[in-house]
């Protein structure tokens, strides 16, 4: 879809992140100087410059591919934009004989092919689990991005947003008293419902858990009632839990833009929250990519967690901790409260492809649905290849989640919507289940264009937390 | 007869092994002096490195993922690869001691292995060219590179079945140039192609995509333990 792009970084937004405001006059020896440079200190991406064979086993597997039949989103080809470039100046067949190994030079045409097509990826991993030598075009897709961000061509949305964290701990730059208020009108409703004084606790110093979750749960739908899930199951467990205008945050938007320095920054609030608050534990909300970050890099990042309880995996997912308390009986849940609803497990991307839980590997598979299984009796699989560690990402992904790309975010959809259609059609099945925030927004938003609707995708622990038996005062 | 064809065979040997000794370490040092500071094992991923030696072994002999991906590329590129690992094998009785008598063993299949081999290497090459998505994302030099394999393969088997060479004559050439005591390579047309294409393959696999194997070992990707929360920072700063 070469007419898709993003919307790009103002000025100012690009030099709040550090990056120059507007396009460099050396803007190609700049490009092609950072781009050796991140090659020779990313084994990955060194390795998917000289290893691939084109043996196109990837080249079917991609969403925005199947979506749009635009061959450049063939996850091959879209490595080839960046890789064409990196032969012409960095390989002797390249200097010598570029039309014998497919170099290309990085013109304007180019460049512009490198911001439409590096956009058109969500850095799902799904072209990765299919590759005979592991490929990851998520690797290529945050070099690209880095390198179009470093001579002036940042994508606004994600600058945007990372701005947003770095002034006020949340994507959404919602300030202290505003989120005081939300969580106080949550309460009231959860009393309301409930009958059951659940508490969200913002900024309160010695509770046992940092709870650090997507700020799309403070406030839209289906996310919020999410939250409103952790506050039960939490309240109803007897842990003591807080959330923190510092770190009102699981998202980490510096991992789209492959900007290691941001994504620190992003992390480092989390570590400073949970040492001014004096927690015991620190626990994320449901999130893909925050999920992503956390799990693999929060020790790098924002390490050592030495003043953290050490009987927890730090971090942890409220997943994990959900399905401790209920395996320890901690909890209950009656399936009953969910008998209405028959329902199917959407395996978040970044979920199944670059994380896990429980400590087994698959945990990430097995521990939603064991949950799932537990709050509700008609529980059903999509087509296998659709789910599990070949799971079809949202389409929403990857700092893709905004209006200027609906076109291509409907069409990016399209496989999982087709997987979800087909099992409506045979079990009746009437929602998706997601713990993502981008996976929830983007399936509210795209549910519609395929003749369903947009409350058909629901949290995990809102489907928990109304089967819970909440019989603690 | 002049022997400076015979020099140059020689040398050409002994260059194209170099190249390959060489540049195969320059490119593994090039990967291993590459930094993987971030955890990007793709998960589900083994949880210790026996679980990641394991599966890269399986990854290496059966190709589980390319099957999982294109069950006929899978079948092709299998095909492909026993076939000339059987082939290449075989070849072992031009250096074989007596004694060697797996190597013998392994001639007596000698046409399964050519066979496999022919046939894979065909699959592969009339997907790139019957294949539209194929025929999009393939290269000149993914054409070049077949086409020197198959005319490897095709010279050797003709040697084989039609054109019968003097193998002993081949042996004490090859044992020559190992004991750094050459002697008169056999004048057969059709070997000494055999020869110059294997040289030249020989020589160009490091710098090509013919390192995918290696690759794969060395892909952080896949190479990595799923072990994040229990062994802490991999890389700090």
């Amino acid at each position: 879809m070469a007419a898709s792009r993003p919307h790009r970084a103002e000025p100012a937004e690009q030099e709040a992140l550090g990056f120059p405001p507007r396009r460099v006059a050396d803007w190609h020896a700049r490009a092609i100087g950072r781009m050796g440079e991140l090659v020779a200190d990313n084994r990955a991406l060194r390795v998917a410059m000289d290893a691939c064979m084109h043996c196109g086993a990837c080249t079917d597997k991609c969403h925005y591919f199947l979506g749009s039949g635009d061959p450049l989103n063939m996850p091959v080809a879209r490595q080839e934009l960046f890789r064409s470039v990196y032969r012409r100046h960095f390989t002797l067949a390249g200097r010598w004989l570029p039309w014998l190994v497919g170099a290309q030079d990085l013109d304007e045409a180019m460049l512009e092919r490198w911001y439409s097509y590096f956009h058109q990826c969500s850095q799902c991993r799904r072209c990765a689990a299919f590759c005979p030598v592991g490929i990851d075009t998520s690797e290529v897709s945050m070099a690209a991005r880095e390198i179009m961000a470093g001579i002036g061509m940042g994508q606004h949305y994600t600058e945007q947003v990372i701005a947003k964290v770095h002034a006020t701990g949340n994507n959404l730059g919602l300030p202290e008293p505003a989120l005081r208020d939300t969580l106080a009108g949550l309460e009231e409703d959860i009393l309301e419902d409930t009958g059951v004084p659940v508490r969200l606790p913002l900024d309160e110093a010695g509770a046992e858990i940092l709870l650090v979750t997507p700020s799309a749960d403070f406030f839209a739908e289906p996310h919020v009632d999410g939250l409103i899930g952790y506050a039960k199951v939490l309240h109803q467990a007897g842990i003591s839990w807080t959330l923190s205008t510092v770190a009102a945050e699981a998202a980490n938007f510096g991992l789209f833009v492959g900007s290691q320095q941001h994504t620190r920054r992003i992390a480092l609030r989390v570590r400073e929250a949970a040492q001014a608050l004096r927690v015991r534990r620190i626990v994320f909300g449901e999130c893909g990519h925050a999920w992503r970050v956390a799990y693999n890099m929060l020790h790098d990042l924002a390490g050592p967690f030495d003043f953290l309880d050490p009987a927890y995996p730090v971090p942890q997912h409220i997943v994990e901790v959900t399905h401790d308390l209920l395996r320890r009986g901690a909890i209950r849940l009656d399936p009953a409260a969910n008998s209405h609803r028959r329902v199917t497990f959407h395996d978040s991307c970044n979920v199944a492809r670059a994380s896990s839980m429980g400590g087994v590997p698959g945990g990430q598979f097995s521990l939603p649905r064991a949950l799932l299984r537990a709050a509700c009796q008609h529980v059903f699989e999509m087509a296998a290849g659709t789910t599990h560690a070949h799971t079809f990402c949202c389409g929403g992904g990857g700092g893709l989640l905004t209006d200027e790309l609906l076109d291509l975010r409907v069409k990016g959809a399209s496989p999982r919507v087709s997987a979800f259609a087909q099992l409506i059609e045979r079990e009746q099945v009437t929602h998706l289940v997601a713990i993502c925030a981008i996976c929830k927004s983007q399936f509210a938003k795209v549910l519609p264009r395929y003749g369903l609707e947009f409350d058909q995708v629901l949290s995990l622990h809102q489907v928990v937390g109304d089967a819970l038996v909440m019989d603690r005062a | 007869m002049s022997a400076w064809p015979d020099a140059v065979a020689v040398v050409a040997l002994y260059g194209a092994v170099a190249a390959f000794v060489l540049g195969l370490g320059w490119r593994c040092v090039l990967w291993l002096r590459t930094p993987s500071r971030r955890r990007i094992a793709l998960t589900p991923a083994p949880r210790g490195a026996a679980g990641v030696l394991g599966s890269l072994l399986l990854e290496t002999l059966l190709f589980p993922t390319l099957w999982r991906a294109s069950p006929w590329t899978w079948l092709f590129g299998w095909l492909f690869h026993v076939g000339l690992l059987l082939v290449l094998l075989q070849h072992l009785r031009y250096v074989s001691v007596d004694w060697w008598t797996w190597v013998a063993w392994l001639a007596a299949y000698g046409h399964l292995a050519s066979a496999a081999l022919l046939i894979g290497l065909a699959g592969l090459w009339a997907r790139r060219v019957l294949i539209a998505r194929m025929r999009w994302i393939t290269r000149p030099a993914d054409h070049a590179m077949l086409a020197l394999i198959a005319a490897i393969a095709l010279s050797g088997v003709a040697m084989k079945y039609a054109l019968p060479v003097d193998v002993v004559a081949v042996k004490s050439f090859v044992r020559g140039v190992l004991t750094l005591q050459p002697q008169p390579m056999p004048r057969h047309g059709v070997l000494l192609a055999h020869l110059a294409l294997g040289t030249a393959l020989i020589a160009l696999f490091p710098f090509g995509k013919l390192v995918h194997g290696a690759g794969l070992w060395l892909n952080p990707t896949r190479a990595q333990a799923d072990d994040a929360r229990e062994r802490g920072a991999r890389h700090r700063g």
